[in-house]
This record gives structure tokens, sequence and C-alpha cells, in this order.
């Protein structure tokens, strides 16, 4: 254990040498800017970025790459906030209550509680990497295939309870992404599914974005169209020091379900399969379930924002536990980090602690140091990122357009992919008209495929038998936790009336 | 501000393809082309499989070697055992800035899914390695000792024995059923995307064994996780001096797989010679032969343009029979 700290140290201090530092400084603005993008791909960005790595000592590069990485996780936030359209997948559960409380001019104290969950997240989660590394990539080797498909029944199950009170809209929506997100080539057997004669462009598959930028950007924008009858609207914020001093008081309210939604939130991030989508779901779901005023979630409640921030953040933390005993990155960046470690002659897999500990705690420790400069780096952009909303709706909407536009075509650079999105758009909006929730939908294209794969994957392993997923302990407790947390809201009804009926009685 | 500089990227690009076009007739001096814009360096596979590491290591010394003035981008197609990946590239056709790295699912996928996509067709580039293969087991399998002792286990187990690979119709796959064939048992195959993934759910034992490539089981054979039992190669390879060959064995299992690098139909001329250029240059680095040597590829001659275009005809005609004989059924599943 000594030898940890020591060796935790000694990563902390080689981060705060000037060149590392620095690194960090700017690697984290870039990320948070990057991250604030709605699919303007940190792909390309941090590709074109790697050429800098290379006149920098490896340790200054990977912490570099490190704290892009770190940056964008908090960038993701900021969109969802600001604009209503989440940027990556991680950022949906965001969009929930960061958008009504944009609408009702508390962007700040959304982006601020966004800020600070983060914080809470990665802090929590860096600690616990720290302490708990070895055991728990051993753990995430216990799960296969089952048990990865009953974790995805349990975020499945959370936002059941995230879509209101109307449960079979809810369903409904999410069966609607269900089927979405079988369109393109079977996993197992290759063959094309669902491309409607032969569209090529459906062959890839629906890209997460497309659907979400379509729903979010454009079906938010001809709603707001529809509501405001053409009148500019433009929402007041104001940023004080006794603003932000209240919105710091806030803390209080919503640290108790951020920090367990981090520890799940790290949790979920080691598994390989999962990753921070689904992290940020359950950190979501958890939050609402535990609360004293559950109503008021999706309407904008504050800890509604904090709640999938510290979760998701956590998570990416999280997957560097994969990427480093196992050499499975968890996202486009990790790759790219996978890739810069290749070079150097670091070859992931578990003897990588043992034989390189100075290379794995220097990125744990500049995880630490990254941290407290993206909070304060954020927290100092946050007036610029309101100022955003103080523009005329006449010259928002417009620019919100330009951007859908630009973020639906750049994943895969296909006007296909624009075309469907501007559909997406009608789609959402009529579904938003007729009171469906979207959010399942969207959560549904991204979890989908995962969960076909390992469902498919643990039947072809048992011969048929779906037994498979109740015989092993892990799934077990998985699925008897989702079999609980689509029942609780139902009991709880229940108990309510029940008491409800008593206390007339005694009249 | 992006899209701008893409606009931007445009019209010099469309410029600069106008030039091309005007001086193209005019003799080798225009001949000079390199790329304008970021380079699409698509892997038919998944990420932390053996193509994916090759593909990283390449994007990474083409920068830290400045070799080309715009940079290469991996992009994963996993889907479809490469269909995903061999479709995005018949559809560029024509396009200088995409360049696929391949397996072998380059052959077998178009053989046997109906994708509508003819590789011959595709512009060869570069061979830049052979890889091998092993077989692989958990090490916590104590009574599977050598090739032997595991095919008295798969015959006993029958559907029950979990082979884990990349996907039906991938290399692994057709290995796989090569074995069936030849011992005469049948296995449960599963997919998952990618040698990363594979690797992991061996060493977790959610699978029984697979045939995965030295780079892929090298950190977890080191680590004691898992353990090979044999190659499918002519000779040992230096680094597994103590596991014996197939062939040395009596079953004469034999089988590579080749890691090229191709652009799509009609690229033009200019394009490939400066790919050839720049991977021939990559081939003979430092960096790549050590790569090479580590991970237990063979990288002894670089192929390159016709005649890796002539090595992959006899290639898909291999395959061709190779799938005749053990089956297309038996081979997806």
């Amino acid at each position: 254990m000594d030898s940890i700290f020591t060796l935790l140290a000694s990563g902390i201090l080689e981060a705060m040498q000037p060149l590392n530092f620095m690194m960090i400084i700017i690697g984290c603005t870039i990320g948070l800017l990057v991250g604030a993008m709605p699919g303007l791909g940190s792909v390309n960005g941090v590709a074109i970025l790697l050429p800098i790595t290379f006149l920098v000592p490896p340790t200054a590069a990977i912490i570099f790459l490190a704290a892009i990485y770190y940056g964008a996780m908090y960038g993701g936030a900021i969109s969802s906030i600001t604009l209503g359209i989440p940027g990556a997948s991680t950022a949906v559960a965001t969009v929930f209550d960061g958008r009504p409380l944009a609408q009702s001019g508390k962007a700040d104290r959304a982006l601020i509680a966004a800020a600070i969950a983060s914080f809470i997240g990665g802090t929590i989660s860096v600690v616990l990497f720290t302490l708990f590394a070895p055991p728990l990539a051993a753990f995430a080797l216990k799960f296969g295939p089952p048990e990865e498909f009953a974790l995805m029944v349990l975020a499945f199950a959370t936002f059941i309870g995230l879509g209101g009170d109307d449960i079979p809209k809810t369903i409904f929506s999410i069966l609607i992404g269900l089927v979405l997100a079988t369109i393109g080539l079977d996993i197992i057997s290759g063959q094309p599914r669902l491309i409607f004669g032969d569209i090529t462009g459906f062959l890839h598959g629906i890209n997460f974005l497309v659907l979400a930028i379509g729903i979010y950007g454009i079906g938010e924008m001809l709603w707001t169209l529809e509501t405001t009858r053409g009148e500019v609207t433009v929402h007041k914020v104001k940023m004080s020091v006794r603003s932000f001093l209240a919105s710091l008081r806030e803390i209080k309210s919503y640290i108790g379900t951020t920090s367990l939604g981090s520890v799940i939130g790290y949790f979920v991030g080691t598994l390989p399969a999962a990753g921070a989508t689904p992290a940020s779901l359950m950190s979501y779901g958890l939050a609402k379930t535990f609360s004293s005023k559950p109503e008021t979630f999706g309407k904008g409640n504050v800890a509604g924002v904090a709640a999938p921030e510290a979760g998701n953040n956590a998570a990416s933390t999280g997957s560097m536990l994969p990427m480093i005993t196992l050499g499975i990155p968890g996202s486009p960046t990790t790759a790219i980090l996978l890739g810069g470690m290749i070079i150097w002659g670091l070859r992931p897999g578990p003897l990588l602690f043992t034989e390189h500990p100075e290379f794995v705690w220097g990125l744990i420790g500049s995880l630490y140091i990254a941290n407290f400069a993206t909070v304060l780096i954020n927290l100092a952009f946050i007036p610029v990122f309101v100022k955003i909303l103080t523009l005329p709706f006449t010259i928002l909407a417009p620019t919100i357009y330009i951007l859908c536009v630009v973020g639906g075509y750049a994943p895969t650079q296909t006007m296909h992919d624009v075309w469907l999105m501007f559909l997406f758009g009608i789609i959402g909006y009529l579904l938003r008209k007729l009171n469906y929730p979207v959010a399942p939908a969207v959560l549904a294209i991204v979890l989908g495929p995962l969960a076909e794969r390992s469902l498919r994957q643990s039947l072809l392993a048992s011969q048929g038998e779906m037994t498979i997923f109740i015989e092993r302990p892990i799934s077990l407790v998985c699925i008897l936790l989702a079999i609980a947390l689509i029942s609780y809201p139902t009991i709880q009804k229940l108990i309510k009336r029940r008491r409800a009926q008593a206390t007339s009685g005694e009249k | 501000m992006k899209s701008r500089m893409k606009n931007l990227v445009k019209t010099v690009l469309s410029s600069a393809v106008a030039v091309a076009a005007a001086f193209g007739l005019a003799g080798p001096a225009a001949a000079e082309w390199s790329p304008k814009k970021p380079v699409e360096l698509i892997i038919m596979a998944g990420t932390g499989g053996g193509a994916d590491q090759i593909a990283r290591l390449l994007q990474g010394l083409i920068e830290k070697k400045n070799l080309s003035p715009r940079p290469f981008i991996p992009i994963n197609k996993p889907g479809g055992s490469g269909a995903e990946a061999l479709r995005y590239m018949e559809d560029k056709a024509g396009d200088d800035h995409t360049v696929l790295v391949t397996l072998n699912s380059f052959y077998t996928t178009p053989i046997i899914q109906d994708i509508g996509v003819d590789v011959s067709t595709f512009t060869p580039i570069g061979r830049m390695a052979l890889d091998n293969f092993l077989l692989w087991v958990n090490t916590d399998r104590g009574d599977i000792t050598d090739f032997d002792s595991y095919v008295a286990a798969v015959k006993s187990a029958g559907r029950e024995w979990k082979v884990g690979g990349t996907g039906s119709g991938q290399e692994d796959s057709i290995l796989t059923a090569m074995m069936e064939s030849y011992f005469g048992y049948e296995v449960t195959y599963i997919p998952f995307p990618g040698g990363g993934t594979v690797a992991k759910n061996l060493v977790g034992n959610h699978i029984d064994s697979t045939v995965n490539n030295p780079a892929e089981q090298n950190e977890f054979y080191r680590a004691g996780n898992t353990k090979p039992l044999v190659q499918f190669t002519a000779n040992r390879l230096p680094a597994y001096p103590d596991i014996p060959t197939a062939k040395e064995l009596g079953h004469p299992i034999e089988y590579y797989m080749q890691r090229s690098i191709n652009g799509p139909p009609g690229m033009s001329a200019e394009a490939q010679a400066w790919y050839i250029g720049l991977f021939e240059t990559l081939f003979n680095s430092e960096e790549w032969q050590t790569f090479c040597v580590e991970d237990g590829l063979a990288c002894e001659s670089f192929l390159k343009g016709d005649e890796l275009g002539q090595y992959h005809m006899t290639e898909i005609e291999k395959h061709k029979k190779l799938i005749q004989e053990v089956g297309a059924d038996a081979i997806t599943g």
C-alpha cells in the first residue's frame, strides 16, 4: 500500500512539472471546447493534435491526451444545457433537467452544478482507482456476455422510471429506439437488415448523433417555434458573485446522490463493454428514484443535472482501467491514447501496472491535477457560455440549425445522415406534441446494439437456454435489481394510496 | 469555423484536382501527389485487435516521422465481419483519401456474404506482414497440456465447447472450421467485436478456447493468464520456441493472414504511387521491424502494387476452395 502512495505522490509531482502542467492546462481547455461542440468529433480533433505529442516527452504527451479526454467529459454538459443538444451519448441524461433549467433562466445554476458534480465524480473515481484498481480489474473479468446483458437490462429498467408517469408510452419509445438500433448489418451473421431495399446509407446503421441531434436540435427548435409563435424570447441570466455563491451552497442538496452516482459510475466504467452512457443513466435513475421530490425531475431539478454528470465523469476514469489492463479502449479518444502507448513501446495488458508503474501512476497523478484544473477552467468559462443564451432567438435558432447540420454530417460525412436527421427532427416534434418521451428512444439506440450482442452471445453459449441469466450470480443480482427498479414506483404509489385511504378512513 | 475550413479545403482540393487533371497527361513531373485532407485509415475490425493495433502504430509512425502532410485517422468499421468496411470502401470508389487495413476477411466475407463487393477491383498498395495463428486456452485448464489433450477435451464436450472469435467468416472462424472438419468434431463459435475482447473473455473463462494472433494474447501469456498449445505455421516462431507446430504433430493444418493496405476501387495512379512509397518507408522502418519480431509477425518482404494484386487473386481462389471444402455453413455456424 505504501508503495502505491509513494508512486502516486511521485506521479502527482511529475504532473506538476512546468511542461506537464502546461500540457494539462492546454489539454483541458481544448477538451472542454471540443466536448462542448455537438458532433464536431473529438476523434478528428485529437487525431489532428497527435503530432503535438511527438514534440514533447512521452509522459507529457500522454498527460496531454488524458487532459483532452478529461476536458471533453466536462464539456459534454455545456451543449446539453445551453443548446439542448447532447454532443455525446454520455450527455443525453444531462439534457433532461439541464434544458428546462436553462429555459427558466437558471442556466448558470445548471452549469455550475454540472461542473461541481463532474469534479465530485472525477475525484471519487480517481481515489477509487488509486485504491482498488487491481481487484476491480480482476472483477471486470468476471463479466462475460450474460452479465453484460443483465447490466443492460438494469440500464433499461432505470429509464422506465425516467419516462415520467406514462409507462406504456415509455416502453413504446424504447421499442422504437430498439428497432432503429437493429438497422444495418447483423452483428452475428453479417447479413443486412432493414435497409429498405438497398439504401447503402443504412448499412452502417443509424448513428446515435443523427437521432439525438435530430430529435433534440431540430425537434426542439420546431417545438419552440410553435409555442412562442415567432415571438422573440430572450432568456435573462444574471451572473453575479452572489448567485455564484448561492449555487455553491446548493451542493449539499445533491452531494449524497452525486457521490452514490460516482461510485456506481466508476464501477460501470471499469466494465469494458458498458462505458459512460449507462453509467450516467443509472446515476440519474437512482437520483430520481431516491429523491424526496421525484416529480420535479425532468422539469428542472439541479440534482438531475448533477447526477448524470458525476456518473459519466466517474465512468470515464473507470474506463481507463480496461484500457490499461486489457487493452480495450472504451471510446475513440481512449483508442488514440492506446495508439500513443503502442508507439512508445508500452503494451497495455495485465503486466503494465507492475512493469511500468511510473507510467501508470503518472497517468493517474495527472488525472488528479486535470480534475482540479478542468473544474477551475470550466467555472471561469461559465459566464461566456451563459452569454450564448442571452442571444435573441432569431440569431440563436439559425446558429443551432447550422450546428445541427454540421454535427449530423461530420461523423460519417454523407448527406444521407443529414436527411435522416431532419426526418428524426420532424418525428421528434410530433412525438413531443403527442406527449411521448423521446429520451428512451435515444438511449435505446445506444444500448440496443450492446444488449443485442450480449444476448445473442449468451444464448449461443447456453445453446438457447434463457436460464443462463439466472444461473450466474452476478447476472441474477442485476436482473433482480432491475425488477425491483421497475416495480418500485408502482409499489410506492400503492403505499401512498393505502396511506391516503387509511387517513380518510380515520375521519 | 470548422465548416468554413472544410469549404476552404474543398475549394483547394477541387482546384488541385483541376490542376492535376490539366497536368496529369503532361508527364511524370506532375506525379508528385500528396494528401490534401486527412486520410481515413479504415480498420475492418474492432478496437484492441491485431489490425487495430497495427493501424494505430502506423498512424503514430506517420505522424512521428512526419511522412504525410495530412494526418491519418483510424476508423473502426467492424460490422458484419468486415462487410461494413468493404461496402464503405466500395462506396468510396475513386477516392484518394481512404485506405483500408485488411485481414483475411477481405477475401472471405465477400465469398460467404452477398454484399456486392469485388475486392479484386480494389487498389492494392502494400502487404505489411503475414500474421500467424496459435491455439490458446486459459491456464486454469490443467487438464489440457497439449494439442492431443485439447482435441480429446473438445470431443467429449461437443457443442458445449465454446470457441471465441472475431466474427463468422473471419480467419479465426475459418481455422476453427478447418479443425472441425479435420478432427470431425463440432463446437459452438461465439463472435466478439474484436481480438481484445476475445482475449478478455478467454481470461475470464467465458469461452473455452480461441485461435488468436500472437499480438492479441502476448501480454496475457506473459502474465500467466493464458497458454498456447500449438502453432499453425510452417516453422516454430522465434517468439514461441517451445510450442510445437500442428505439422510437427502430424496434423497438416497451416494458415496465415495477410496484413495489407489497399485503396478503394479506382484510386488514381499518382495517389497509389504515393501510398506505396509511404508504406514501403514504414515497412523498412526500425520501429515496424521491431514490432514484427515482438508480436510474432512475418515481415520479410514488402509486396506492393500489382504484386500484391496477384497475391490477392491467388488467395481469393484458395479461400473459395477452402470454404467449399469445409462448407460455408460450418463457418457461419
